[in-house]
């Protein structure tokens, strides 16, 4: 029998998401802190290590009146907070601090900031981007014709992850995108970059989200459901260019993160009652479900569009409709974080019955990082 | 409309782009290795070997993937090809598709390439086209 070691006592999104002009980005990420805070009735003065992605970390602790013994400011998009996660238990665990706040703020619609979230490649700039890949529709994407040839993934398959995520998106008062759509809507949809309609392309919002953490044996003192880390997760980078991935088929990155959450939670598959994978494009979940061994390679597209993931379905997938239908900032990891902790409190307004153990896996850059986080609502095991 | 990005150039990367304004593709090869990689850098990325020399690439290619993107993108026209295309020596490396309609049906993986040069300012870039001639 295992007990838990480090628990997540309080976790919040900001005030609102999707269009939020009256905030500036480092406002974001202190309004989310603060509801952080009040979800779990600590003030600032009880935090000791703060960790944030694509935001200087000493510039919000000091916009918030933190005074740190502990900072991580890992920067690698939009995984980092799940990275952050599993550092910032590193950390309590190692005595370095006591009560660790997460913070994420992104203006990426009113673009209320004057910097971009993740640091430029030098490589990337000058090897990829002087041919008009600049924006990720056209980098993110372009492993995904050489899947379609090497494992028989189809359009169809990829625009069946847009239609089942909006079907979790309309369990949620808060998602951007709610109305149902078909595959021939997704199909139909403006191109963006072939094979990638609009509707296979995340939203672009504003908003926010802050975790904070401790010890698991504090956890009981707080007002809200402890949501426990089962083992400390993992994270990987195979790096930002896109053109250099070992395999256009598998992302290397995903595949080690997975593993070594999945050794270190000490759990196989079936254990898996809820899971998240950042979807900043649809074919994500369908990389996702593959490298983490959910299915078989090339069987992901097969699993999402026959409704293995959908409401109802054995393995519910991305339950606030992912960054395709939920919100997207720029840097959705934290989004991701946001729904496995509720599903895991038994909160989710797309609750899935008696779930006790959610894997929220994470990307970074286009297939440049990866992390991955096992939570779940018991203190042992 | 605005010109397309021109690359900076490095220590480490001058040699790739003074090849390519001479209209050569220039790639690194380990010797310990004997395997060429891309891109740049004065060492192996397999091996740390920092026994490394530079070598012309023939210029053949296949494509490996691609996207037709419909964004804008500093002096490009939309829609244009985005490419990955595997090197006959090994690597791979992204770049447009060239002397090609930017259309599905005329972009099949696999399709053998060849190299040419797009002229930025003082500057050129390896761009790819159908290869003349059939296979690569």
């Amino acid at each position: 029998m295992s007990r838990a070691e480090i628990a997540i006592v309080g976790a919040a999104e900001t005030t609102q998401m999707g269009k939020v002009p009256h905030l500036s980005q480092t406002g974001l990420h202190a309004d989310a802190a603060l509801n952080a805070l009040a979800d779990c009735g600590l003030t600032v003065k009880d935090i000791d290590g703060i960790a944030t992605g694509g935001h200087d970390a000493a510039e919000i602790a000091q916009y918030l009146g933190i005074t740190p013994t502990w900072l991580d400011g890992t920067s690698v998009g939009g995984c980092s907070f799940i990275a952050h996660v599993r550092h910032a238990a590193a950390a309590i665990k190692a005595g370095l601090c006591t009560t660790v706040l997460i913070t994420h703020g992104e203006s990426g619609r009113s673009n209320l900031r004057n910097h971009r979230p993740i640091f430029p490649s030098q490589h990337q700039q000058d090897f990829e981007s002087i041919y008009g890949a600049l924006f990720p529709p056209s980098r993110f994407t372009l492993p995904v014709m050489r899947k379609m040839k090497d494992d028989g993934l189809t359009l169809e398959q990829i625009a069946s992850v847009a239609v089942v995520q909006r079907e979790w998106a309309a369990f949620h008062p808060r998602a951007t995108a709610r109305d149902p759509l078909t595959v021939d809507d997704v199909l139909s949809a403006k191109m963006i970059a072939w094979p990638f309609t609009k509707l296979m392309c995340c939203l672009v919002s504003d908003g926010g989200g802050a975790l904070i953490l401790t010890s698991a044996e504090r956890a009981k003192d707080f007002p809200t459901k402890p949501v426990y880390l089962r083992g400390m997760g993992g994270e990987s980078a195979e790096g930002p260019m896109v053109s250099q991935m070992e395999d256009f088929t598998t992302s290397r990155a995903f595949r080690v993160s997975g593993k070594k959450a999945f050794d270190a939670a000490g759990i196989t598959h079936s254990d898996v009652d809820h899971l998240m994978i950042y979807d900043a494009f649809a074919h994500l979940p369908i990389y996702g479900l593959e490298d983490l061994g959910f299915v078989k390679k090339g069987e992901g597209g097969a699993f999402i569009a026959e409704g293995h993931t959908r409401p109802g379905g054995k393995l519910p997938l991305n339950t606030n409709g992912g960054g395709l239908s939920y919100m997207h900032s720029g840097m959705y990891g934290m989004y991701a974080l946001q729904e496995g902790v509720r599903q895991m409190r038994g909160v989710s307004p797309a609750q899935v019955k008696d779930a006790k153990l959610s894997v929220v896996h994470g990307v970074g850059g286009m297939f440049s990082a990866s992390a991955t986080a096992v939570l779940t609502s018991e203190d042992r095991w | 409309m605005s010109q397309k990005l021109q690359p900076t150039v490095y220590p480490e990367t001058r040699f790739y782009w003074d090849g390519a304004k001479a209209g050569k593709l220039m790639l690194q090869r380990c010797t310990p290795c004997d395997r060429a990689y891309f891109p740049p850098r004065p060492f192996c990325p397999e091996c740390g070997s920092r026994d490394v020399t530079v070598v012309q690439a023939s210029g053949r290619a296949t494509l490996h993937s691609y996207v037709i993107n419909h964004m804008p993108a500093p002096g490009y026209e939309p829609p244009f090809t985005v490419a990955a295309v595997t090197l006959e020596e090994g690597p791979r490396m992204m770049t447009n598709i060239v002397d090609c309609p930017a259309d599905p049906a005329a972009l099949t993986l696999d399709m053998p390439l060849e190299v040419t040069f797009e002229t930025r300012g003082d500057m050129a870039v390896p761009v790819f086209r159908p290869a003349k001639g059939g296979a690569a």
